[in-house]
């Protein structure tokens, strides 16, 4: 039997992530795409906490925590620190969607102008987990959290980060989802080589804040993909739009909002809606995706 | 290479302690087995040897176990129990469906 | 070699005779000639430095704390506004236990807005675990940058050389740039123990519980003890290097003095002239200028304030809803003591009115008519 993805392990078992956590298997298949020459700088979120409590660490690569803004930042200084020491390893932050979409959004556009050399990831769990589940401007539309409550849902629109990027030109941004794990690795690995900022985007559905039997994490990701909400693709230099999976046969979102408990209160004008809303956002890709 | 430890460490002479918050130990002693309401088990009657469920395991809690039959090397996906938190995701994801669920009784 | 130079220059010069190995600043006046030279000097090669022209001063200290943790030599420089921005990466300096070292323009807080000097911006961050010390003329801005190294490096410390807004930030004086090998005989490369180095894997600052957040704040708190020592070694180190003595504090006319001026800063280099004219006079008064702020000098201040009669500290700040910062740590420091003079504390300067010799002459001469002091705080001609 043929492994598809790398077989070493870099990350070591004993973490608190809970049970079916989408950001620790995305960290499990990043470490593996990117090797042990790596250094993490994370700022608060999810895995701050996954990683362990002091004096202990389950990734078993060097990881420097940081304030919640500064991941971009930390990141470039980082990176310009190994550049004087002439040290080629690969600096990666490791954000989720609070610090990339709203606090530390200037931060990233920053990096990004300046088109500093660091792989900046964004696990994407929709909301803001670490603290119990409040909105994000990641949360999507209708959707529940504690600060969106079921009177009063989401009403505003999933930002569009990779818009935001892309206006930047910086060298590679990559959508990427935690079903797909080869394709998350190749791009992982092919992000690694390049110089200048790269960004990769990381769907990672979350048992506990979006309410779910954690034994579909990976379903989920997959319907996210096959519904065309989450299409996997690359963009090099902000201009050459490419996918990298194409669904022949879309699966209506029906069936992926189903599943989870923060979609419960959906009623079959607001999965209409919400079905219109991915087909116009998926025609608007297509005429970016270059032929 | 992490040190690893029987339990959390908790520093109680100076000199041992670093500077900072400056981790040195492995999450290895926090057998988070001990999580479990559920345990996967793996029918290798049913199993085809696809590694789906040791792709797709979170916690990396899915071992590959190596043996040699007749000269030639053999692989099979075996769940490390101490670390296995039983979130189910290899029973989801299982195309044979090979493994059974069964309610933990430790 | 010496030139003429404002001290924003003089703190350029300071950081590319250290050899700052990352720069990484945000403009805001009265501060952006530091940065101006310093980017010339990095664009020409005269300083061999990665400058990450960041996008705001929060990013500034976080990018300098992640090359710093990497074992390289960071320097930025700020003021009032920017310095506030930056206060939560301050306390992560501190807590990483990075040597950053940042040159801080003494410029007053908005609303409303004003770019003269006062005290507030850098003293709001006293309690953030940086050392912090406070300039009377550039030569000195220039000195303690390189000071600021050797102290912050061997304790893994952030320190901050703070200096007045345009007083000296804008004002000219002949400086004496000391040779680039000298300076690099007395300060060598910066040698971290704990590195972010992927041959050697650690998780830096992670989650710590109660079982030992507490023992980690006691090592940050026994450093800027040690600190107080590592400033009177390194400052008679620099002196047989270079000739020029500093320590963490300055007498002027103490030995006989039955009264004590005590300043920082521009205010104490002015008050000198002040008290020359009274001792003219024939007034047996000294000066006490604190140079080091963060370790606060207690001990050294307690020798030299238990000999005299009365005590005038000049604060050119306000902790409101106190009174005068450096007065409330001078009381602090001598309140346990037999024989504490009383100490009066005058506020003057804020906003950065001009505080003139006269001016000095009159605070003194007004406080000595009084015994004890009616109240905390004594306004210095405030107009209405």
């Amino acid at each position: 039997m043929k492994l598809k993805i790398p077989e070493q392990e870099i990350m070591s078992c004993g973490n608190v992530a809970c049970q079916g956590c989408g950001a620790t298997l995305a960290m499990r298949y990043a470490l593996k795409a990117l090797g042990k020459n790596t250094v993490l700088t994370i700022p608060a979120c999810c895995w701050t906490v996954i990683d362990g409590p002091f004096p202990h660490s389950t990734v078993n690569v060097p990881l420097f925590h940081t304030a919640f803004s500064t991941a971009a930042a930390t990141a470039s200084g980082i990176k310009a620190g190994f550049e004087i020491l002439g040290k080629d390893t690969n600096v990666v932050a490791w954000t989720g969607d609070g610090a990339t979409y709203d606090i530390g959004l200037g931060t990233v556009s920053g990096a990004a102008e300046r088109n500093d050399d660091i792989l900046y990831v964004c696990y994407d769990n929709e909301a803001y987990m670490n603290t119990g589940n409040q909105r994000s401007s990641s949360t999507p539309l209708k959707a529940w959290t504690t600060t969106t409550p079921v009177e009063n849902p989401k009403e505003s629109h999933k930002k569009d980060i990779i818009s935001i990027m892309a206006a930047h030109r910086i060298p590679y941004i990559a959508t990427a989802s935690i079903a797909y794990p080869e394709d998350m690795i190749e791009k992982f690995k092919k992000a690694k080589d390049i110089k200048g900022m790269r960004f990769i985007l990381v769907f990672c559905p979350c048992p506990t804040g979006w309410k779910y039997a954690p034994q579909l994490t990976v379903k989920l990701a997959r319907l996210a993909v096959q519904s065309n909400l989450f299409p996997l693709l690359e963009i090099e230099n902000g201009t050459k739009w490419k996918l990298t999976k194409k669904i022949a046969h879309p699966k209506p979102i029906a069936e992926y909002l189903k599943l989870q408990g923060r979609f419960k209160h959906l009623n079959k004008k607001d999965i209409a809606e919400i079905q219109q809303i991915v087909e116009a956002d998926w025609n608007l890709l297509l005429k970016k995706i270059e032929k | 290479m992490a040190k690893k430890s029987d339990e959390k460490i908790i520093y109680k002479k100076e000199k041992e302690m670093p500077p900072s918050a400056i981790s040195f130990y492995s999450m290895d002693y926090n057998k988070t087995g001990s999580w479990r309401n559920f345990r996967p088990v793996i029918d290798y009657e049913k199993c085809t040897l696809c590694m789906i469920c040791w792709k797709f395991c979170p916690e990396a809690a899915i071992k590959l176990e190596k043996t040699k039959k007749k000269g030639k090397e053999e692989v099979k996906p075996v769940i490390d129990y101490e670390y296995c938190k039983g979130c189910g995701i290899c029973w989801e994801e299982c195309p044979t469906r090979a493994i059974d669920i069964e309610e933990e009784t430790d | 070699m010496r030139k003429v130079l404002m001290g924003n220059h003089a703190l350029s010069y300071g950081a590319k005779l250290s050899r700052a190995e990352v720069i990484s600043a945000y403009p805001i006046t009265p501060q952006t000639e530091v940065v101006e030279l310093l980017s010339q000097m990095c664009a020409s090669g005269e300083l061999k430095a990665k400058f990450i022209k960041v996008e705001s001063e929060h990013s500034a200290m976080a990018s300098l704390i992640g090359a710093s943790a990497t074992g390289v030599r960071t320097f930025t420089a700020t003021s009032s506004q920017g310095l506030a921005l930056m206060h939560e990466m301050l306390h992560w300096a501190a807590g990483a236990r990075t040597p950053v070292v940042m040159g801080n323009i003494n410029r007053a807080f908005a609303p409303p807005w004003s770019v003269w000097t006062e005290q507030n911006d850098s003293l709001s961050q006293r309690d953030t675990g940086w050392m912090q010390l406070y300039a009377q003329n550039n030569q000195e801005v220039l000195d303690s940058v390189i000071q600021a190294y050797k102290v912050a490096e061997s304790l893994d410390l952030p320190a901050m050389v703070v200096l007045a807004a345009f007083v000296l930030s804008h004002t000219s004086e002949t400086v004496d740039i000391p040779a680039q090998e000298k300076v690099d005989e007395f300060l060598p490369p910066y040698k971290r123990e704990y590195k972010i180095d992927p041959d050697e894997p650690h998780a830096f600052g992670g989650l710590t519980k109660p079982d030992n957040y507490f023992e980690l704040r006691y090592k940050i708190q026994k450093a800027m003890e040690k600190a107080v020592s590592k400033w009177e070694e390194v400052g008679e180190e620099f002196e047989a290097f270079f000739g020029r003595k500093y320590g963490l504090v300055e007498t002027y006319k103490v030995s006989d003095a039955k009264d004590l001026i005590v300043s920082s800063a521009t205010i104490a280099s002015t008050a000198r002239n002040a008290v020359d004219s009274l001792r003219e006079k024939g007034k047996k008064v000294g000066l006490l200028r604190i140079r080091v702020f963060r370790p606060f000098p207690a001990e050294m201040i307690r020798r030299i304030l238990s000999s005299v009669d009365k005590v005038i500290v000049i604060d050119r700040n306000i902790g409101f809803g106190s009174s005068g910062i450096f007065c409330q740590e001078v009381k602090a420091a001598m309140y346990n003591e037999k024989n504490t003079p009383p100490i009066f504390g005058v506020i003057a300067g804020l906003g950065g009115r001009d505080v003139t010799s006269k001016n000095i002459i009159e605070i003194y001469e007004d406080a000595i008519k009084m015994e004890e002091p009616e109240s905390d705080i004594i306004w210095k001609d405030l107009k209405i």
